[in-house]
C-alpha cells in the first residue's frame, strides 16, 4: 500500500523525497510525465521521514527533521509546503528516567482510517511513538521501550532504528513492528505487550543462525485487503509470512541477490511486491551495475527484472529501505531515490521508467501525496 | 547577569536575537540554560538533549573556555560572564 498516501482517487501527484541535506517536492498531473522540483525544505538538514495524511479533510504533510548539530523534531504543512509549523519544541523525547536521548526519526506514519487523530513514529535509538493529537504532541509507547529484550537489540550500519510500523487495519490492538536489528514484533494489546515474530528468519552474522530475535529486518510491508500477509527484505534474505509474521518461509526465488533494502507493496494488488536487490553487504550496490527493480505478482512465487528505462551498465546504485514507494493512482506510480542523488519513476507500475530529478543530495525516504488541493496549493 | 552568545541558526527561537541575557542568579552553566529553557525552551532544547546532557556536536565555552575541558554543564559561571555556543566544525 502507500505509504503515506490513502486516497485512491486519481489527481495531482506530489513525490515527496527525504534526502541527507533536506526535502525536495516533486510535482506533477496525473499523467506523471512532465514534473517539476520544488525544495529544498530544511537546508543541510537530514529528512529521514516523510508522510502525507489526508485522514479528516487534512492535506497535512509530516517531515522528519534532523539537524547533526541541534536535534530533531517533527514539522508539519497544511499547505505542502510553502509554510511549516515552527518546530520549536522538539516534540519527540524519550523520558528522561529512560536514559536514552533521540537520534533521528525513521518513520512517520498516519494511524488506521478510522482513527484519523491517531499518528505513530519509529525512532532510533528503537522506540515507538504515538501521538493522539495529529502529530501535535507524542507520548511514548512504554510496553515496548521497557522490553526485555531492549539491552540485546545492536544497531546495523544505519543505527538501532524502529524503521516500519504495520497497523492492522480491523483490529486496532493488533499492529507489527521492525527494528534493525532486533527483528520483527508484534503487539495484539494496543502496544502493551510485544512478542518477537522471527522463526524462520536468518541471522547471517550470528552463531546461532535462527534466533528468537536480533535479525537485521530491514523492510516489512502488507496490503490492508490481506493484512496478515506480511514481506521481509532481509540483511540477506526475502520472506513471506501468512499468519502476522508467526512464521516465515524464504521466497526469494529467481532474484540475482537476496540483499536489499527497499520493499514496496503494490497499493491495489495484494500479490505484487516491489524490491531492489544489491549484491551484498560488502558492496551494497546493484548487482552487475544494473540498476533493476524487481517485481512479483504472485506473492513470491517468481520474479521478474523491471528495467526499460533504467540504467543498464556502470550502475552503481543503491536504494535505501524507505526510498521505494507508490502512489495511489490506477495505473500505480512507483518512485524511487538512490543514495547517489537521483529519483525515478513510472506511471505504469513498473513497466518503463524515467529519470525524474538527478544531482540531489543522497536520497533517504520517498512518498507520495495524490491530491486535488495539491494543483491548489502550488 | 550572565550573556548568552547564540548562532544565528537557533535566533528564531530566541526573539530573533542572537544575544541573550539571563538576569537570574545562576552558579553553573547548567543553571543558566535553566533560567534560559522557561523563556526560550526552542533554544534549551537544541543544546541539551533529554538525557540533560550538551549534544555530541555542540560545544559551550564560558569566557572563552570549552565546558568540556572544564566541568560540563556544572562550571561556574561568575557574575558578567560571557556563554557562547557554537555548532562544533563536525558536519557531513
Amino acid at each position: 500500500m502507500p505509504n503515506s498516501a490513502t486516497t485512491t482517487a486519481n489527481g495531482d501527484v506530489c513525490v515527496l523525497i527525504g534526502t541527507m541535506k533536506g526535502a525536495f517536492f516533486a510535482w506533477s498531473d496525473e499523467k506523471r510525465e512532465n514534473w517539476r522540483l520544488d525544495g529544498p525544505h530544511f537546508r543541510g538538514q537530514s529528512v529521514y521521514s516523510l508522510a502525507f495524511d489526508n485522514r479528516g479533510g487534512r492535506n497535512r504533510t509530516f517531515a522528519a527533521t534532523q539537524s547533526m548539530h541541534w536535534g530533531g523534531t517533527v514539522r508539519t504543512s497544511d499547505d505542502f509546503g510553502r509554510t511549516w509549523s515552527d518546530g520549536e519544541r522538539q516534540s519527540v523525547r524519550f523520558p528522561a528516567e529512560s536514559g536514552l536521548a533521540l537520534t533521528q526519526i525513521w518513520q512517520i506514519r498516519p494511524g488506521r482510517a478510522d482513527e484519523p487523530e491517531i499518528m505513530y513514529c519509529g525512532v532510533e535509538p528503537a522506540a515507538l511513538f504515538e501521538s493522539h493529537d495529529r502529530g501535535e504532541s507524542w507520548s511514548i509507547v512504554e510496553g515496548l521501550l521497557n522490553h526485555e529484550h531492549r539491552t540485546q537489540w545492536q544497531p546495523g550500519g544505519g543505527g538501532l532504528c524502529l524503521h516500519t510500523i504495520l497497523l492492522d487495519p480491523q483490529n486496532r490492538e493488533r499492529m507489527a513492528i521492525a527494528i534493525s536489528t532486533g527483528g520483527v514484533y508484534r503487539t495484539e494489546d494496543g502496544g502493551k505487550t510485544w512478542r518477537a515474530r522471527n522463526v524462520g528468519v536468518r541471522a547471517q552474522f550470528l552463531p546461532d543462525k535462527y534466533p528468537e530475535f536480533g535479525q537485521c529486518v530491514h523492510k516489512i510491508v502488507h496490503h490492508p485487503s490481506r493484512p496478515e500477509r506480511l514481506f521481509l527484505q532481509n540483511h540477506w534474505g526475502l520472506y513471506r509470512s501468512d499468519d502476522w509474521g508467526d512464521n516465515w518461509q524464504d521466497i526469494a526465488n529467481g532474484v540475482p541477490s537476496d540483499f536489499g533494502f527497499a520493499m514496496l507493496m503494490h497499493p491495489h494488488d495484494p500479490d505484487a511486491v516491489f524490491i531492489v536487490p544489491l549484491e551484498s553487504d560488502e558492496f551494497r550496490c546493484t548487482p552487475e551495475a544494473k540498476l533493476r527493480v524487481y517485481r512479483t505478482r504472485d506473492a513470491g512465487g517468481n520474479w521478474e527484472p523491471l528495467t526499460d528505462g533504467l540504467p543498464q551498465a556502470d550502475a552503481y546504485e543503491a536504494v535505501l529501505r524507505d526510498a521505494l514507494t507508490t502512489d495511489s493512482m490506477n495505473p500505480a506510480g512507483i518512485y524511487f531515490g538512490t543514495r547517489s542523488g537521483k529519483l525515478f519513476g513510472s506511471g505504469d507500475e513498473g513497466s518503463t521508467w524515467r529519470e525524474i530529478a538527478d544531482g540531489l543530495p543522497p536520497v533517504v525516504c520517498v512518498k507520495t501525496a495524490v491530491t486535488s488541493a495539491a494543483s491548489e496549493a502550488e | 547577569m550572565i550573556t548568552i552568545e547564540l548562532p544565528r541558526v537557533l535566533a528564531p527561537y530566541a526573539g530573533s536575537s542572537t544575544v541573550v541575557t539571563v538576569e537570574e542568579s545562576c552558579a553553573t552553566v547548567g543553571d543558566a540554560l535553566n533560567a534560559l529553557s522557561s523563556r526560550f525552551p526552542g533554544v534549551v532544547d537544541r543544546v541539551v538533549d533529554e538525557r540533560g546532557m550538551v549534544r555530541q556536536h555542540v560545544n559551550v565555552f564560558v569566557n572563552e573556555e570549552s565546558t568540556r575541558f572544564l566541568q560540563g554543564l556544572a562550571t561556574p559561571v561568575p557574575e558578567g560572564s560571557n556563554v557562547l555556543i557554537v555548532a562544533a566544525v563536525s558536519g557531513g
